[in-house]
């Protein structure tokens, strides 16, 4: 027997999946999010209204989610703001360099076994477990 | 019209998948840490949600290679499954992989949580934004 976190997990990571395979059937298009928002702040691409709708559906999820259950899914928020700026600064290089996130070469690239998303994705979890080895012999964590 | 339908199609997708991200726990960055925490407290929830979301996502990929064109476009937007593994897709890869792991955050659930009145997530998703510029400011790209 599953226990329920991690059967919660499967359903919320189908729903993400159901959500790439609209995308690709109904637009065509790849449902990576770094990708996505950088169109929609009109970096890049066209398809700009598409772009934002998927942006605010994105937002609009976990909403209806907190009005529906009355509070937001329990979360802990325990870096300090520094730390945050500079993830986020990489975050948003890095994804962009690398075309792609968690979700774009992460979801739809290895559901198209795409080599290039393989190698991203083995690259990005590579090295945020040495990442988190190296935090935690820092005693970050 | 058919703009118009592929925006609500696009909006509806983004619901799903912010929905997904909430329902499965992912919107803690603490897990997703947890899940990159290897010698520490390993917490798989990550690895289940991948493997819901590939195995749905891959059947959509399937149904489309019986397909000529998707619904609303002449045309699938997909890269090529040939390309190069170059070093930009390395290292930009590796680059993100160290702000995942120090933030526990990476751009859907990011996003997903701007909602969500927590200072922590505004300071992450303008430094995000200004990494997409620095970037921007160093191509000058015509992709789509």
């Amino acid at each position: 027997m599953i226990p329920e976190p991690y059967l919660q997990a499967l359903f919320g990571g189908a729903l993400i999946g159901l959500a790439t395979a609209l995308l690709l059937l109904i637009n065509g298009r790849i449902a990576g999010v770094s990708g996505i928002f950088a169109r929609a702040l009109g970096f890049r691409g066209t398809d700009l209204g598409a772009n934002l709708a998927f942006v605010i559906g994105l937002v609009l999820g976990p909403l209806s989610y907190s009005v529906i259950y009355g509070a937001w899914p329990a979360a802990e928020f325990r870096m300090p703001l520094l730390f945050m700026a500079l993830a986020g600064l990489l975050v948003g290089y890095g994804t962009r360099l690398g075309n792609g996130c968690t979700s774009g070469h992460g979801i739809a690239g290895l559901a198209r076994l795409s080599p290039r998303s393989i190698a991203a994705a083995a690259t990005f979890v590579a090295s945020g477990v040495v990442t988190v080895f190296i935090m935690r012999s820092l005693e970050m964590l | 019209m058919t703009a118009t339908l592929r925006t609500f199609i696009a909006l509806l997708a983004g619901i799903l998948f912010g929905s997904g991200l909430a329902i499965s726990g992912m919107l803690n960055p603490e897990r997703v840490r947890g899940f990159l925490d290897i010698t520490g407290a390993w917490d798989p929830s990550l690895a289940f949600v991948l493997v819901g979301a590939v195995a749905v996502a891959a059947v959509g990929n399937l149904l489309s290679k019986a397909m000529s064109k998707p619904v609303l476009d002449d045309t699938f937007h997909v890269p090529e499954s040939n390309g190069q593994i170059d070093q930009p897709l390395l290292a930009g890869s590796a680059i993100f992989g160290i702000g995942w792991a120090i933030s526990g955050l990476c751009p859907g659930p990011a996003i997903a949580s701007i909602g969500r009145d927590v200072s922590t997530i505004y300071v992450f998703v303008l430094a995000m934004i200004a990494g997409i510029l620095i970037h921007s400011g160093q191509t000058t790209e015509s992709d789509s």
